[in-house]
């Protein structure tokens, strides 16, 4: 348990350090995109604020005024920086609402949806993966592949209008759009899981196949294990490293790019916030959402490092 | 035998007897595709106004016609320079404190110096004098309490501002009260037992942002959604055929149009915006893209602007050889690849327009493919929609296809002073001025006399029907799907209430 924990720490030091060092330069790099991108900013926030029936150019000098956008760009950056030292992300430069209310709303949502369709998904591929992995090249594997390619290329966009128009316009099991409850997670989750178990069940399958050849499960099995307790005690964990490292890569993807899926379903999300954001050029909601996109990132690798060593012993020497 | 019998009864009179029981339905779900994400009238006013959380000083019913909001009563001095306002006694904001001129006059002058309605109209001060409101002007203005009934003017309570000043919580006086508010998607709303007027039949209500029409035609179909704004053309001939609810398209005062710079040597000569507009497949774009064939626009002004429209204007038709025979006077000669050349210069051009309303892309093209026809080469250009006002501003336009709201205030004259009014506008006439349309719109702006009204706005229309600075295409319908058990819905045709308030469930 000690060399679990001091190895626990030093990856812990190790990914703080990183979290500074990402801060700062998704902060500037954001910064330098959204400068670099064509157009008057000004332009871009007055329509963002006040929608095309108000906005005009005597609107977008009033930003501009507003925001000090005419000040050198080294003094917007300097400016925010600071702010980021007192840990404050600053002011919506469209809705005037603090980014760091907005984010925490829409961040909240992201996870939920996210950790809806991780657990739908690994409540599809685990079962898939394993089954068609004790019999690989049989019927069910071929078949299994042939609709893991199929879902794998419908769009989500599509697949949750499908879903919407099943269980919610005819069956009626499950609301259309919105988040009052729990039901409403059903539906999104499922559209983005199945999309996900499409590739994370043949990843659990190549990993259990590979561990089911391997020596060591030939030598468990020569012992005597029986193959209920050779797959349960050996072949499962060994197996699993790979899928939990696929499992955080595919959280990563989920809490930015479910942009669509989020908009289909009216899910007040970070990505969408983002998208958003980056039209209406609202600098400083896109530096906040992704510093705290960058900073998730960190964490969800520290949540996978840390899994995988207390899943194989040997990462901890 | 008996047994299964006597249980089927009871369950049978429970089920009856529960039926009985079940309450009408007190609450009601609309979903439109606008997200709200602001405190801010100035940004979120549209939508604060529609659920009727915070109120105007002056209101306006469907036709457009002004009545009493918070104001009772209104009046102006002789030389229409001083407008006072009297206000409604007894009104409590949301959080229980008084309305007063203080509340009023604070809003007012926020909404004053920021962008809106109010930065245009001549004002010189804002006061509270002896619990009145009194706006004084620079020079007469008579459409003052149409601005006064937009939605960048509702009153919100002094408690809806941070102590920096900033719009931090939504607080107003309207029947309804916000009970929670997730940006950017949703706003609960609770009857507001204390209202000043009647008090909504209503108990609560949701307001829904879905951005894709997909989802809101869905959101109809299966209910989700009691009443669904903007339909796509799919969705809603699709939910025609629904049977639990009800489709409808209201006119309104909003027209996609051709905005040409006339200060580019093309179009500066009117022959060439006439050509321009012969070359437009009105009846083509009103029925296959916005699906709506009576919406073809043969005049700027809509039929839902009151006052505005006239059926006696000879309207715009399309004329493919009178196009073509136009720019042929203009010396444009067809090149080897069919497209018009004079003086050694091409007949190409770009066109700008935005993607937030998706048909205007779709008509571009189309524009893009019939203007080609009479030897035009059109580049479309598919942006963010600042980009037309920035390209009016550094004179780079050629020509932008949006839509524009005339109805914007009960009285169109603030939108078309400031399209047609002297130096043209971003959303306007761009490169041309007219004397005559100048003083006949300054004569609309300041006088309340109906007959030199009636002759300005006459002379207005003529000249824009004939001079075409800008070039109207289609007018728009809004498409709205409700429950048919839902009563007491009226769809307003200047969009600023969803008429929450007056409805109520049959069942």
């Amino acid at each position: 348990m000690t060399i679990f924990f001091k190895s626990a720490i030093a990856v812990l030091a190790t990914r703080g350090l990183q979290a500074v060092i990402v801060a700062i330069i998704v902060g500037i790099v954001s910064f330098a995109m959204m400068h670099a991108l064509p157009g008057d900013a000004a332009y871009r926030i007055a329509a963002g604020r006040y929608g095309y029936d108000m906005m005009d150019a005597a609107a977008a000098e009033a930003v501009r005024l507003e925001l000090g956008l005419d000040s050198p760009w080294f003094v917007q950056l300097w400016n925010w920086l600071g702010q980021l030292a007192q840990f404050d992300l600053g002011n919506s430069l469209v809705y005037g609402t603090p980014v760091v209310d907005e984010i925490a709303t829409q961040l909240g949502y992201s996870l939920l949806l996210a950790a809806g369709a991780v657990v739908t998904s690994l409540m599809i591929a685990l079962p898939v993966g394993i089954a068609t992995a004790l019999n690989p090249n049989g019927l069910l594997d071929r078949v299994t592949m042939g609709l893991s390619v199929f879902l794998r290329a419908v769009p989500a966009f599509a697949l949750g209008i499908v879903l919407v128009f099943i269980f919610a316009v005819k069956l009626k099991w499950f609301p259309v759009a919105g988040f009052r409850g729990f039901e409403n997670l059903v539906l999104p989750s499922f559209t983005l899981g199945i999309g996900l178990a499409a590739v994370s069940n043949r990843v659990v399958r190549d990993a259990v196949v590979d561990a089911m050849n391997s020596d060591w499960q030939m030598f468990a099995r020569t012992k005597g294990l029986s193959m209920r307790l050779t797959l349960m005690r050996h072949v499962l964990r060994n197996a699993s490293l790979p899928v939990v490292t696929y499992v955080g890569v595919q959280l990563a993807y989920l809490i930015e790019g479910v942009v669509i899926v989020e908009t289909v379903f009216a899910w007040p999300g970070i990505g969408h916030a983002l998208v958003h954001a980056i039209f209406g050029r609202d600098i400083a909601m896109v530096q906040g959402t992704a510093l705290t996109l960058g900073l998730l990132y960190v964490a969800l690798n520290l949540c996978v490092d840390l899994a995988c060593r207390g899943i194989d012993p040997r990462e901890r020497a | 035998m008996l047994k299964p019998l006597s249980a089927a009864v009871s369950i049978a009179l429970a089920v009856s007897a529960g039926l009985a029981a079940a309450e009408t339905k007190s609450s009601v779900t609309i979903a439109s595709p606008w997200e709200v994400a602001s405190y801010d009238p100035a940004v979120a006013g549209y939508a604060i106004q529609k659920l009727q959380i915070m109120e105007n000083l002056v209101d306006a019913d469907v036709t457009g016609s002004l009545r009493p909001g918070l104001a009772t009563q209104w009046s102006v001095s002789d030389n229409g320079l001083v407008w006072e306002f009297a206000l409604r006694e007894g009104v409590r904001f949301h959080d229980g404190s008084v309305f007063d001129a203080t509340a009023a006059v604070f809003a007012l002058t926020r909404a004053w110096e920021q962008p809106g309605v109010l930065k245009k109209a001549p004002i010189s001060e804002i006061a509270a004098l002896n619990g009145k409101v009194i706006i004084t002007l620079e020079t007469p203005f008579a459409a003052l309490p149409a601005f006064l009934a937009h939605a960048t003017t509702i009153i919100p309570a002094t408690a809806a501002f941070d102590a920096e000043g900033k719009p931090s919580a939504l607080i107003g006086t309207g029947p309804f009260a916000v009970s929670a508010f997730t940006p950017p998607q949703s706003i609960s709303l609770v009857r507001n037992e204390a209202y000043w007027g009647e008090t909504a039949k209503l108990e609560s209500a949701t307001y829904l942002a879905a951005g894709r029409a997909e989802t809101r035609a869905l959101l109809a179909e299966s209910g989700d959604a009691d009443i669904v704004f903007t339909l796509d053309a799919a969705g809603y001939s699709h939910l025609q055929h629904v049977d639990t609810i009800e489709t409808s398209a209201v006119p309104i005062p909003r027209v996609v149009a051709l905005k040409v710079n006339a200060g580019h040597p093309f179009f500066n000569d009117p022959k060439a915006r006439q050509a321009l507009s012969l070359a437009i497949p009105r009846d083509g774009i009103a029925r296959a893209i916005t699906r709506f064939p009576e919406a073809a626009a043969n005049q700027l002004f809509p039929p839902a602007l009151s006052g505005w429209y006239s059926a006696e204007i000879e309207p715009l038709t399309t004329n493919i050889e009178a196009a073509k025979a136009l720019l042929a006077d203009l010396g444009w000669v067809a090149g080897d690849d069919g497209i018009l050349t004079r003086d050694g210069e091409r007949f190409a051009i770009t066109l700008r327009t935005f993607p937030d309303r998706p048909e205007l892309p779709l008509i571009a093209t189309a524009l893009q493919d019939q203007w080609r026809e009479i030897g035009i080469d059109l580049e479309v250009s598919v942006a963010n929609y600042s980009e037309i006002p920035a390209g009016h501003q550094d004179g780079s336009l050629h020509v932008a296809l949006y839509a524009r709201n005339y109805g914007l205030t009960p009285d169109p004259i603030g939108s078309v002073l400031q399209d047609f009014g002297q130096g043209g506008g971003d959303w306007g006439a761009m490169g041309w001025e007219n004397q005559k349309v100048a003083d006949a719109l300054r004569i609309i702006a300041s006088t309340s006399d109906l007959d030199q009204r009636e002759a300005g706005i006459a002379t207005v229309a003529d000249v824009l029907q004939q001079e075409l600075p800008v070039i109207p295409v289609v007018w728009y319908q809004h498409t709205v799907s409700v429950d048919k058990n839902l009563q007491g819905v009226v769809i307003d045709p200047l969009q600023r209430s969803y008429g929450l308030s007056d409805m109520y469930w049959t069942k």
